[in-house]
């Protein structure tokens, strides 16, 4: 029968560790057969479909070494179990990199802001229906993609860099670290892994099965935000079905350095449009040295949506990257520092 | 060990995706045991080759011979080194993720997909109207030689034919490769409806699941075969006492002598004389 939400949790067995010592112990001891939760929002869909059937969940709520914003080298350091509420609110990142503030304070909704954190939202799953509805595709394991079918329903999916799975990165936050230039604190076996953020994230020619680097018993420990990017220009802007407790159907994340109004340097990401936070690398290089005005940003959104390959349902994100595009150079009333 | 991969619908059926990964890992400790057996036997073994008086007496029999005698054409060696090169690539695109080593691999696989099977057309063509095509394959009439030369390796100075052009080995090899090629193209060709590509048009559901299940098996499966296969190749080519062979299909011809020491001149007279 077809996979259905159910009101009670399935049986695994539960640990609560309270240092990342601990944890790491229990994620090497377990291996594969343990699931890393840190909020919850995306582990319980997956756990009371019983789509996923862990023997182990680890519980990170208890690990408070991996909470708090602090100051690091010029920039700050966000443990990854801050709560995103935290992060929307916190006085150094509004100040500083208002652009991580914006993301984190429009992802869902409040409850889920104030449960969710910072590491399970670049950390979390696809959304692809077919592929949360239990599917056996290939992100599944499987040998088909069923959403890129000449009748799927793929409003949702990939436009851009589709290998064989057409899920796209559902995060609203992956996009404004990797504009940010952010840095991934992991530990894995014993050893401390820093990754920067636009690596972090894997398409699926890579590896179909993850939309992260995080393998099996890796644990995300923290994000490092440099002072490179802190307090420029920035943009961020999420267009979704309804304006609360949605996914981004696409957002754009943009940093901007400004000598008056000519751009010196950019860093600009959409994501809902690929597997991975998509950076519009071309766009970025195409804008360094010209002046920040309506023809650039007309030129930049054509820039933006060479390649593009939209699939039955899904062409209107063509010109919603291109438009997002258009906001990110020329909306200066926009900027958010 | 698994021999294949099943996924469940959200109905519980199960569904045949593909072989495990189980079964690579066996094709290569297997391939690399049968190096190490047959390169221990070799150090050991009494396997017997014409005697140098013997092919003294051949060549003094056929003055005519030249001094270098072709053996592989320029057009079959470039055959051989396109589809040794996309067989390579379509081994390692295959197995590299496997083995942990993540790229984009997909494109360059199906890439070389389409060059194995251009070469091997060619190849068709090729042998069918311009080689002697009866040469390379094995059957009822080899069995007397594949005795010979069982008892040859032995160490027992056998009566009985000597290869033609080609030894018993290198025809059993190709039909082993022929069957595991054509195997893994016409999966292969199956399996492109179902990913992005230019020259064929996307359709999952072109096949039923279970159809794509076997077809996905059956490419597995050639795919491991080759890891065998071309551990034994790269092997055989690389011993001191083959390495003539291999000279051969780089620079096409072998010496007179070798051509008497290791052929039937009955069984594969050359028409084909080197000027080098």
């Amino acid at each position: 029968m077809p996979a259905a939400i159910r009101d009670v949790m399935p049986a695994f067995e539960l640990f609560q560790p309270t240092s990342v010592a601990d944890t790491l112990g229990l994620l090497e001891r377990h291996g594969a057969d343990a699931w890393v939760m840190a909020g919850g929002m995306d582990t319980f869909d997956w756990l009371k479909d019983r789509i996923r059937k862990p023997r182990v969940v680890v519980d990170l709520s208890g690990v408070s070494e991996l909470r708090g914003i602090k100051d690091a080298n010029g920039g700050i350091e966000i443990g990854a179990m801050t709560t995103l509420t935290e992060v929307a609110n916190h006085a150094l990142v509004k100040e500083r990199y208002g652009l991580l503030a914006q993301a984190a304070g429009l992802v869902a909704s409040p409850q889920i802001r104030n449960q969710g954190t910072m590491g399970g939202n670049v950390a979390q799953d696809a959304r692809c229906w077919y592929y949360r509805a239990g599917w056996p595709c290939y992100r599944a394991g499987g040998n088909i993609c069923y959403a890129d079918t000449p009748t799927s329903v793929n409003r949702e999916h990939a436009i851009f860099d589709a290998d064989r799975c057409v899920a796209v990165n559902p995060s609203d936050t992956a996009p404004a670290l990797i504009a940010l230039d952010a840095q991934m604190v992991i530990k894995r076996g014993g050893e401390d892994l820093v990754v920067p953020a636009q690596e972090f994230f894997v398409g699926p020619g890579v590896d179909i099965t993850r939309l992260t680097m995080l393998q099996p018993g890796d644990l995300l420990t923290a994000v490092r935000i440099p002072g490179t990017w802190a307090s420029k220009q920035f943009y961020f802007e999420k267009v979704r079905d309804r304006q609360v407790w949605d996914f981004a159907l696409v957002n754009v994340a943009s940093a901007i350095n400004a000598s008056g109004n000519t751009i010196s340097d950019v860093r600009m990401v959409v994501n809902g449009v690929a597997a991975r936070p998509y950076r519009l690398e071309a766009v970025e290089s195409f804008l360094k040295g010209k002046a920040r005005n309506a023809q650039t940003a007309d030129e930049a959104g054509e820039i933006a949506v060479q390649g593009a390959s939209p699939l039955r349902h899904n062409a209107y994100k063509v010109p919603l990257v291109k438009a997002l595009v258009k906001r990110a150079i020329r909306g200066a009333d926009e900027w958010t520092s | 060990m698994d021999f294949v991969t099943w996924a469940t619908s959200p109905w519980g059926e199960s569904i045949l995706v593909r072989i495990s990964w189980d079964l690579f890992w066996a094709a290569l400790v297997g391939g690399v045991l049968f190096l190490l057996a047959h390169g221990s036997y070799m150090l050991f073994s009494p396997h017997h080759k014409r005697e140098a008086g013997e092919v003294d007496r051949m060549e003094a029999a056929r003055p005519g011979l030249p001094a270098n005698i072709e053996r592989h054409s320029f057009v079959a060696r470039m055959f051989h080194w396109v589809m040794a090169f996309s067989m390579l690539a379509l081994v390692f695109t295959a197995f590299l993720p496997v083995v942990g080593i993540k790229f984009a691999w997909v494109y360059w696989h199906w890439m070389a997909g389409i060059l194995l099977t251009g070469s091997i057309i060619f190849h068709i063509i090729h042998a069918t109207f311009f080689m002697d095509f009866w040469s390379i394959w094995v059957g009822p009439k080899d069995i007397p030689e594949a005795k010979a030369e069982m008892m040859r390796e032995f160490g027992i100075d056998a009566p009985g034919p000597k290869p033609g052009k080609y030894p018993l080995g290198n025809r059993l090899y190709h039909l082993a490769v022929l069957v595991a090629g054509l195997g893994a193209i016409s999966t292969g060709i199956l399996m492109m409806s179902r990913i992005r590509q230019p020259l064929l048009e996307r359709n999952p559901y072109w096949m039923s699941d279970v159809a794509y299940g076997f077809t996905y098996v059956t490419h597995g499966l050639t795919g491991v075969g080759f890891v065998g296969l071309i551990i034994a190749h790269i092997y055989f080519a690389l011993r001191p006492e083959k390495l003539w062979v291999t000279k051969a299909m780089i620079f096409g011809t072998i010496s007179r002598r070798q051509y008497l020491e290791h052929h039937d001149p009955e069984r594969w007279v050359s028409t084909k004389v080197s000027t080098k």
